[in-house]
């Protein structure tokens, strides 16, 4: 085992500042990616500042009617909160449609976001990987890539971001609170993860020393209309080759304002607020859906292996849709696609 | 308690569940001694060349490392391949040994061993060890080495190869109206067992080793370490009392137990090698296998003839074995058969018996076929297996010893409710979904190995039975001990069965399903011997009631030995033993498969596997909603153990149809998804309801008339599924495992 120091933060500037002024730090909360990761040799912390004491596990009513979810409270604890499931069951059923009973237990929120992508390079140390290692070069280019990106992606990098709970986030337009040495500040939900570019060693927007402290959610809406469906190789416990989280609000039977937030295609949850403008106003229909799929899909790119994810997303996403309109929601428990 | 006897056919619960549940079972990787260090195997990171260079420096420097082995300063180890091959499952070739040389010849292959004070500090420093290769390009897909497949093997021992061919295929292909011939792919699995392979080897001192380490039989690590290194035999022990799930990966010798066995020689101490959940991908697997099934009938449904042709990967050292086309030749009636085998090298680890191998990828294309050939004929599939049925085993031309299944497929139809199958493809619903009725056939031989096998009754009148069998997560302690408490009319609480130590009666490897029946009748033969013995002492006690009694005119029950013509007339157990003027009676026995009655029939174990699908056309979600597993294989020892085995292998098909698949990096010849998120078996989600039925079997092939079980659950379960994926969308899909995109 590669040592490293152990902090137990007390306070929040505490542990901003452990982590700010020591490049090799790294916040450490459920621990179930960064634990897996550093066993792969991927990250090799110097310095871990143990936030899972932090008063950070709270979910209060904000004044302007929505809901502020600390960066602690566990994942299962989010998706099974009764003002959750009334208020957001989007969130809850994506939450629910990840991992197991017992990563979910032991996931936060904050960490879910920060999770890394399970491109299968990524965790090979002797394969390059330009996110490992900067400039070394993509090994999934050109390999196994039935997994990977088919929007934003770049020649550098074409990995995916994995988190289902992120994927209703972007769709619901929830807000990253952030703190760090400078302060406290706000980031929206579609500016916080990145897109490759020519830095996938960055995966999100935050700098190193900030820690995400909670999110927080608009006021409720879609309560009724919406739905996560999420497609993979095994029924559960494996992640979204295409993950899709629709939601819409009706106006008698049209359409007054749709939201579709894509996982499992592109390195952070994937939304086009151009694809779901085009919703507006029409009657829920397949066609109606399709339009707004193929708006959302355009400049779609598969790699060979993963091509078949364009057409899946597509089809994907007009079922999703459907189940919204419909107040139909997919249910996690059950397997049946409705 | 009232009379439970006989606890053979009932479901008996686990003799040794409740050591598992409490953690209290102790495996390889658990063992422990006072000096003990750690070892940790480092990976190559091409999958062939060879070592250029190799840079210990700051591996050596780490905390807590005490040496390095590598190829170039390594114990001496035998050259020739002679001592290797005393692996009573090597294959054909040139066995793999660790550190042997320079070259690489499988991604992952071990470039060293380091050995230090712990576990993470071996595994930290092995982080460290730098090597330079000269690389060259690996092949690592069967499909591209199919150029050069061959059939000019030497043929793996006790392995049959195909028959010779019977009539003429191609005449009677080409002269029937209705035929067909398609290629089928399953992709490459591993076994993924819980535990990973692992060797604590024990320091004894004075040469002498306890060795632990993860085997389906400890002989054959024991034979072969003793071979390999030279050991007198007489100071080496192998012990494996308990195996986390084997499939067949832990039949030979893999490089943990040499490499374990080396560094404890060096050191001259007690060393654990754990492997990790990555390097089990860098050994046995199921081979990479092309198919082709050509099949012709006449109008009537009556196959005209049967021709297989599989291509199969192995490595560049060794022709491992599997023939897949075998079973094509006996599981229907067909005039004209030509069934043809070949390999094909590529940069892998030698593949490996995985659960029913060769059945398992051979019986899927034939069936899958045949239900292909059922709709081309207008002919219900289970109608068109019942017109074609084999009454004899046409690769050898023999009765089958017993073969009920006409009543499994009957039983298994019944239960299943395929009557309520609409014929046409796409023609049944449920709300969105299509639903799909598949069925098919499976079969796997019924064998048995000579075993040996002790029983010892103390005068305290508990029994201990035992065999140097392993018990690899089947049963095989609970049916040994129920055999042994009928035997002696005791309460199974007051028995002991003991697997898996070099120190008990020998018995070779634990595979091929053979387990049971082999291991299964020495018992037996034991207690009949031991009951004897004992007999024998009873008579001699003074004023004996049994002086005169025979061995057929008593009872053993209730602890004691009593005349059948008059209870009363009894000895006890400890009375028996006493006159024995030891504290126990022990008896031996071994036991070996009838040679007669195997040249006269074949045997084999039959299923009749129905599966129901529910898919999401659109979509490409495939459910398995139900399956029904209807099983002939003899008499059935424990319902609840016999169960679990056929639940286990219908997993493991609806894995191998739905799910799994290792997936190769072409380029850099590694395993891209090892572990076990990424490589998918089947989670609680994919599972809905299995029903088993044993249909009864009179079998005469052995003494218990049991035929074993541990591989037949398997075989047809994925052609089942996939036979239902096409009767509910119309779609065959040849190329498993059927995952989304093959369905949009
Ligand atoms: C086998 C397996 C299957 C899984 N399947 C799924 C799935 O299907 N869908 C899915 O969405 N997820 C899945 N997951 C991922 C799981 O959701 C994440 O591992 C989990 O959410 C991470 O949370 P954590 O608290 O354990 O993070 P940690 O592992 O503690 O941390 C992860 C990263 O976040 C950083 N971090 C943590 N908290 C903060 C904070 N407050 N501020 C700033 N940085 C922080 C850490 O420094 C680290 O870099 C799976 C995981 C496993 C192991
Ligand atoms: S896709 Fe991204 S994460 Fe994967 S190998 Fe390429 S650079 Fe690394």
């Amino acid at each position: 085992m590669i040592n490293f120091g152990y902090t137990r933060a007390a306070t929040i500037g505490e542990a901003i500042q452990a982590v700010a002024g020591d490049p090799q730090a790294r916040f450490i909360a459920g621990g179930t990616n960064l634990v897996d990761l550093m066993k792969y040799g991927v990250e090799r912390p110097g310095r871990l500042v143990d936030i899972t004491r932090l008063p950070l596990k709270h979910m209060e009513d904000t004044p302007g009617g929505g809901l502020k979810i600390g960066a602690l409270v566990p994942n299962s604890d989010l998706a099974y909160d009764a003002r959750v499931e009334r208020d957001y069951p989007l969130l809850s059923s994506a939450i629910l449609a990840g991992a197991s009973a017992q990563l979910r237990n032991a996931a936060t929120t904050g960490g879910n976001l920060l999770q890394r992508t399970r491109c299968y390079y990524f965790y090979d140390a002797a394969a390059p990987c330009n996110k490992r290692e900067p400039g070394s070069g993509c090994s999934a280019i050109g390999g196994v890539t039935r997994v990977h990106a088919i929007l934003g992606a770049s020649s550098s990098c074409i990995a995916t971001h994995p988190s289902d709970m992120c994927v209703a986030l972007a769709a619901l337009g929830a807000t990253v609170h952030v703190e760090g040495p400078d302060g406290a500040r706000t980031v929206a939900f579609e500016d916080f993860h990145r897109l490759p570019g020519d830095a996938p060693e960055k995966d999100n927007t935050l700098a190193h020393g900030e820690m995400v402290t909670a999110i927080e959610l608009p006021a409720p809406r879609f309560g009724s209309n919406h739905s996560y469906l999420k497609l993979r190789d095994r029924l559960s416990y494996a992640f979204a080759l295409v993950s899709v989280a629709a939601a819409v609000e009706l106006d008698g039977d049209r359409i007054a304002e749709a939201r579709v937030a894509l996982g499992g295609v592109a390195h952070k949850p994937w939304r086009v607020p151009e694809a779901e403008a085009l919703l507006k106003g029409e009657t829920p229909s397949p066609d109606a859906f399709g339009k707004a799929a193929d708006r959302l899909l355009e400049g779609a790119v598969g790699q060979g292996e993963n091509d078949f994810k364009i057409e899946l997303a597509r089809r994907a996403v007009i079922r999703a849709l459907s189940q919204a309109a419909a107040g139909t929601p997919q249910v996690q428990s059950n397997k049946i696609v409705n | 308690m009232s009379n439970v006897h006989p606890y053979v056919g009932r479901a008996e619960p686990r003799v040794d569940g409740a050591l598992k549940v409490t953690g209290r079972a102790k495996y390889a990787a658990e063992f422990r001694a006072d000096d003990m260090v750690y070892a940790a195997a480092v990976p190559a990171t091409i999958a062939k060349g060879r070592i250029v260079a190799l840079d210990l420096s700051r591996a050596l420097s780490a905390p807590g490392v005490l040496d390095i082995l590598t190829h170039e300063n390594r114990p001496e180890i035998p050259e020739s391949d002679e001592p290797y091959l005393n692996d009573m499952v090597a294959v054909p070739g040139s066995p793999f040994r660790p550190l042997k040389d320079d070259r690489i010849v499988y991604g992952g292959q071990a470039i060293a061993l380091v050995i230090a004070d712990t576990h993470e500090n071996a595994r930290h420093a092995a982080s460290l060890v730098a090597a330079e290769y000269e690389a060259e390009t690996p092949v690592v897909d069967v499909a591209a080495a199919r150029g050069e497949a061959y059939d000019t093997f030497e043929p793996r021992d006790g392995i049959p190869p195909p028959p010779p061919p019977r009539g003429d295929a191609e005449a009677a292909f080409e002269g029937s109206a209705i035929r067909l011939r398609h290629d089928y792919r399953v992709a490459p699995e591993h076994h993924n067992p819980m535990e990973m392979m692992a060797t604590t080897v024990v320091w004894e001192g004075e040469g002498r080793l306890t060795i632990h380490t993860k085997t389906q039989g400890v002989i054959n690590p024991k034979n072969y370490i003793c071979a390999v290194f030279g050991l007198d035999p007489d100071k080496v022990i192998v012990n494996s009392p308990f195996v986390g799930g084997a499939f067949g990966m832990a039949l030979r010798p893999h490089y943990d137990l040499m490499l374990a066995t080396m560094a404890a020689l060096k050191l001259e101490r007690s060393v654990r090698l754990v492997l990790t959940r990555a390097q089990m991908y860098t050994m046995g697997w199921r081979p990479d296998t092309l198919q082709t099934v050509a099949l012709s009938a006449s109008a009537d449904g009556a196959l005209t003839s049967i021709s297989h042709h599989a291509v199969q990967a192995t490595s560049r050292y060794e022709d491992y074995q599997e023939p897949t086309v075998n079973w094509s030749g006996l599981l229907y009636d067909c005039p004209n058969v030509s069934l043809k085998y070949e390999l094909a090298k590529i940069d892998t680890a030698t593949p490996s018996d995985m659960r029913a191998p060769g059945a398992t990828l051979g019986v899927y294309a034939l069936e899958a076929a045949m239900d292909e050939l059922s709709y081309e004929l207008g002919i219900d599939p289970l109608e068109l297996r019942l017109k074609n049925y084999a009454e004899r085993d046409g690769n050898d031309d023999k009765p089958f010893s017993s073969k009920e299944l006409k009543a499994a497929y009957a039983q298994g139809a019944e239960r299943f409710g395929w009557s309520k199958r609409s014929p046409e493809p796409r023609s049944m619903r449920d709300g969105k979904e299509l639903v799909g009725l598949g069925m098919a056939t499976g079969c796997w031989e019924a064998m048995m190995q000579p075993h040996s096998a002790s029983a010892t009754l103390s005068a305290d009148g508990r029994l201990e039975v035992a065999c140097g069998t392993a018990d690899i997560g089947t049963g095989t302690y609970t049916i040994l001990s129920q055999i042994a408490a009928d035997e002696f009319g005791l309460d199974i609480g007051d028995v002991t069965a003991r697997v898996g130590d070099t120190t008990l009666p020998m018995a070779p490897v634990e595979g091929g399903s053979w387990g049971a029946a082999s291991a299964g009748n020495a018992v037996r033969a034991a207690c009949k011997a031991l009951k004897e013995d004992l007999l024998k002492h009873a008579r001699g006690l003074d004023g004996s009631p049994l002086s005169n009694a025979a061995i057929d005119h008593v009872a053993f029950a209730n602890g004691r030995i009593a005349l059948g013509s008059d209870e009363s007339q009894s000895v006890s157990f400890a009375d028996a033993v006493r006159a024995s003027g030891q504290a126990a009676v022990s008896a031996k026995a071994d036991f070996a498969p009838d040679e007669d009655f195997s040249k006269k029939f074949a045997a084999y174990t039959h299923s009749a596997v129905f599966a129901e699908v529910k898919v999401d056309e659109e979509l490409g979600v495939i459910r398995v909603t139900r399956v029904v597993s209807a099983i002939a294989a003899g008499k059935i020892l424990n319902l609840a153990t016999a169960r679990s085995q056929i639940l286990g292998g219908v997993v493991m098909g609806i894995g191998m149809a739905l799910h799994e698949e290792t997936l190769w990096d072409k380029r850099l010849g590694r395993v891209v998804n090892a572990n076990l998120g990424e490589y998918h078996v089947p989670a609680h989600a994919d599972i809905q309801n299995i029903d088993v039925i044993f249909v009864e079997e009179d079998d005469k092939a052995n003494p218990l008339g049991v035929k074993g079980l541990g591989e037949i659950g398997i075989v047809g379960a994925a052609a089942a599924i996939a036979n239902a994926v096409f009767h509910a969308t119309g779609r065959r899909v040849r190329d498993l495992p059927i995952t989304i995109e093959k369905l949009l």
